[in-house]
């Protein structure tokens, strides 16, 4: 499902590409995100070096993974031109991290960019709106330098209307915008994308937020012209704003090459039969409202949905399905067996009504879901699909004291039926040891481990102790894994185990766990392979914080809140590393000028860039 | 010539207005949301503050029992004004009507389905109202980790219709917007607004029509199909279950199971 992309931060393009070996000259490996290299600016070489330059050229065009890039650019100052001139995707995994005038004068002819600014606990509004992350200073150096650019991915990016004025305008080959967690624009700038991107093939728009304009909703469905006739995916789900459904399907109708539409709560059944008569060839559907709009109860009985799914005969993913009537759901019954995504994380179903469809999908690969359907259900998703990689249990009321009607059951069935599951994240109010340990011996391949506790400091429910030994299990059975979030009553031991045991682990997301620096020491001195920490609510100091010193330009970020920070330890990190950005984030800026010692959130991140010059009132760079 | 030269430039001036006021009134939401991010846990302090500095001045201006004679109607008890907190789920509907004067917090002001609504805002539950013995822990903002847009999605789900008989036209409510019958009640009061709600001594709840004295009595229809009487179950049921409302005749409504036989 194209739902992969909205865990970019699993770095990774593929899982099963070889390790990144570490550079015998530092303490661990670099994984920098467009690696060191000679100065920028040298006098061009003579003239056989040069031919061996183009030589050089030629083969690198072939080398997409930018780790061996990065590698490849470290050899030599001829390399390292080299590789400039070929790389044509630039990855920036924190827009701060360098200015956008320095990775345009380094690399001219990019056609891709993936740019991600805000950390992730922004998405758990942690991050005071306006901290940043503004896009437009990126769109217009890529507008100056890149004429050949294709594709746009931004996550956790502030993007204006005007901005997407300037996408459409700079760039004439324009083919693929995807926005992932991002805000600040409107249907106002779709319209002007629509309208302009002749070769527009993608447009994803996948959980952003949009401004509502209460008067002026553009229909910017519309907008594509009649001649756009090039569009392979279109996803708009997170855009809540009414649409013209007659414009909608009349550009699917002239897209032959349509593979993936998802649409709004705003289409319901019939009108999503009507969209699958026009597009037998999609792949990935993702529904609106999956109720009639006749009548509550009532079945037009002209809507022949089992026919329209019947004749997809290529859909492999399927999602949506807002608002559920599950006596529609038999109509899917004909893709089940083709199915290898499965999203039913926005329908309420009980264990009952999600039986007779996950029986049917053997092949299902990826399957995210919503707690309502109890340890039951996910006794039948374990029975069922023996090749599920990845599962995502959401929780159907995400408050900290409901109900969850799933726990250590639900996940010792799926471990005893999932054998070959690489991801899993999983919210449950109880869990035990057992079942985390079991879990982390029946799935080795485990890749990306989150499971969430939603009631804070919970103990293992049959025992009373802490998470510490399932967590230690998961870190000392799954070798392969990169990604953690832990929960629970965890003492400093997890961390301990973690730091010993974890050694691949690239993110690492801790809330209301540990006792005392020890934990965080651990963390840091132990996984040599760290990349992101996100701490909150954890009692970690200053002592911890400086412990990590040593290895601050290794890892991309580290956010802390809610920690036991003080200024007199931020700023020492801030006076020791000169090449570290540390921001100190306060909620209120009604207070008194005169300084808090505590720090509430501290965000820091390696940057050739130094102190950016956005900062608004609430942020203080050290 | 003169008279279409005089147009323009109040055409124009119309126009750089309206832009004026639109990028206006984008700012202020901009402003509003940046309020709301900085500092949840300071907005909470603040709104029990208002809350319980209100209900003392009340008492203090006389001693009149206002429940009785008021028009427009509060909530009862510290049920809180944000939506999103955890009203006991054994307590029905009577119960709720059972509380004696509380805070003079505005009804339905919380607005339907805000798209950037915190849903870990609310208060804790003042002790009045609390059944369950321990309060439940302060909300931690951002806790548990689900995106905003997953609370947005799962909360307005709960779209039915309301039907009233003899108006030619529907309304729709999202029921995930009340956190009791009080605040539906008092919702749909204001959107049919010919109503206003009588109360009964025997806490039943009905909607008059003042011109013509027709009470009307709300029902509704749930998964099953059946007809009840909206107030018999514990709110968090009857949400679970509505799927229409209709607002019946009381003269009609004998047919359905009497109250008494409800616990």
């Amino acid at each position: 499902m194209r739902e992969e992309i909205s865990d970019m931060s699993e770095d990774d393009e593929t899982g099963e590409r070889a390790r990144w070996a570490p550079d015998l000259s530092k303490n661990r490996s670099d994984d920098s995100d467009s690696g060191p290299g000679p100065p920028i600016g040298d006098s061009p070489p003579p003239f056989s070096d040069q031919v061996l330059e183009n030589v050089l050229e030629n083969v690198l065009e072939f080398l997409t993974s930018r780790r061996d890039r990065n590698a490849a650019s470290a050899v030599c100052r001829s390399w390292y031109r080299a590789e400039a001139q070929t790389r044509r995707e630039l990855f920036i995994g924190n827009c701060y991290a360098v200015a956008p005038h320095r990775a345009v004068e380094r690399f001219q002819s990019i056609k891709s960019v993936v740019l991600k600014g805000k950390p992730r606990f922004a998405d758990f509004n942690l991050v005071p709106f306006g901290w940043g992350a503004q896009f437009e200073p990126w769109v217009k150096s890529f507008g100056a330098a890149y004429q050949h650019l294709e594709r746009i991915c931004l996550k956790r990016m502030s993007v204006t209307d005007k901005d997407l004025t300037i996408i459409a305008e700079s760039f004439p080959l324009f083919k693929d915008l995807t926005l992932i967690c991002c805000e600040g624009f409107s249907t106002l700038g779709l319209a002007v994308i629509a309208e302009r991107c002749r070769h527009l093939r993608v447009l994803d728009l996948i959980e952003d937020y949009l401004e509502d304009e209460d008067d002026e909703v553009v229909d910017w469905i519309s907008r594509f012209p009649e001649t756009t006739t090039s569009v392979e995916s279109l996803v708009f789900d997170c855009v809540t704003c009414p649409f013209n459904f007659d414009a909608l399907e009349r550009l699917v109708a002239r897209s032959p090459s349509l593979q993936r539409l998802r649409v709004n709560h705003h289409v319901a059944l019939e009108q999503l039969r009507r969209l699958m008569a026009r597009a037998p060839q999609l792949t990935h559907l993702g529904t609106g409202t999956f109720r009639s709009e006749v009548g509550f109860g009532e079945v037009d009985p002209n809507l022949d949905l089992v026919s329209a799914f019947g004749a997809s005969r290529s859909l492999v993913c399927l999602s949506g399905f807002r608002e559920i009537e599950p006596e529609f759901l038999p109509a899917i019954y004909p893709v089940c067996a083709n199915l290898t995504s499965l999203n039913f994380s926005f329908a309420n179903l009980t264990a009952e009504e999600l039986n007779p469809v996950i029986r049917q999908c053997h092949n299902l690969q990826t399957f995210w879901v919503l707690d309502s359907v109890g340890d039951e259900g996910l006794r039948a998703v374990a029975e069922s699909c023996r090749d599920l990689r990845e599962l995502r249990v959401f929780p159907l009321d995400p408050t900290e004291d409901s109900d969850s009607s799933v726990s250590d059951i639900g996940l010792q069935f799926i471990s005893e039926g999932c054998r070959k599951l690489r991801s899993i994240l999983y919210f449950c109010q109880r869990m035990t040891n057992a079942a985390v340990v079991a879990m982390s011996k029946n799935c080795p391949d485990l890749v990306v481990f989150r499971l969430c506790i939603m009631g804070r400091h919970l103990p293992d429910r049959i025992t009373g102790e802490p998470m510490d030994a399932g967590f230690r299990a998961i870190v000392m059975n799954c070798k392969k894994l990169t990604r953690l979030s832990v929960s629970g009553l965890l003492t400093d031991k997890a961390f301990e185990y973690i730091g010993c045991y974890g050694k691949l682990i690239r993110t690492l997301s801790v809330a209301f766990a540990g006792d005392s620096d020890g934990g965080l020491r651990y963390v840091l001195e132990g996984c040599t392979r760290l990349q992101k920490l996100e701490i909150r609510d954890s009692p970690f100091g200053d002592a911890s914080l400086i412990s990590g010193l040593p290895f601050y330009y290794n890892m991309r970020f580290l956010w802390m809140s809610s920690c036991n920070l003080s200024m007199r330890g931020c700023k020492e990190v801030a006076r020791n590393k000169p090449n570290l950005v540390v921001e100190v984030i306060r909620d209120a800026v009604e207070e008194e000028e005169e300084e808090i010692e505590a720090v509430e959130k501290l965000y820091l991140y390696r940057s050739l860039a130094g102190a950016r010059t956005d900062v608004p009132a609430f942020v203080k760079i050290l | 010539m003169w008279l279409v030269n005089e147009t323009k430039p109040t055409q124009v001036r119309e126009n750089k207005t309206k832009e004026k006021k639109l990028k206006e009134r984008r700012e202020e939401k901009r402003r509003k949301r940046q309020l709301r991010n900085r500092n949840p846990s300071l907005r909470r302090e603040r709104e029990m503050s208002v809350e319980t500095e209100r209900s003392s001045t009340e008492s203090e201006v006389s001693g009149l029992d206002y429940e009785e004679t008021a028009l427009t109607l509060r909530l009862p008890g510290g049920t809180s004004r944000v939506a999103g907190s955890e009203p006991d789920r054994k307590r029905g509907f009577s119960e709720t009507v059972e509380l004696g004067l509380g805070s003079d917090a505005p009804v339905g002001t919380r607005g339907v389905g805000s798209t950037d609504d915190q849903s870990d805002e609310s208060p804790e539950s003042q002790a009045s109202v609390a059944e369950k013995p321990p309060a439940p822990k302060a909300r931690v903002v951002g806790w548990p980790p689900v995106r905003s847009f997953r609370k947005n999605v799962m909360k307005s789900c709960k779209l039915v219709k309301v039907a009233v008989d003899g108006a030619p036209y529907l309304r729709k409510v999202d029921l995930e917007a009340y956190t009791g019958y009080h605040q539906l009640l008092t919702a749909l009061q204001e959107m049919f607004s010919c109503f206003t709600i009588r109360n009964y001594p025997d806490e039943e709840r009905k909607l008059v029509d003042p011109v013509n004295g027709t009470e009307y009595v709300p029902t509704y229809e749930d998964k099953e199909g059946d007809w009840m009487l909206v107030g018999d179950v514990p709110w968090k049921m009857f949400v679970e279950s509505c799927k229409r409302v209709r607002l019946m005749k009381s003269s009609e409504a004998v047919n359905l199971a009497p109250r008494a036989q409800h616990s």
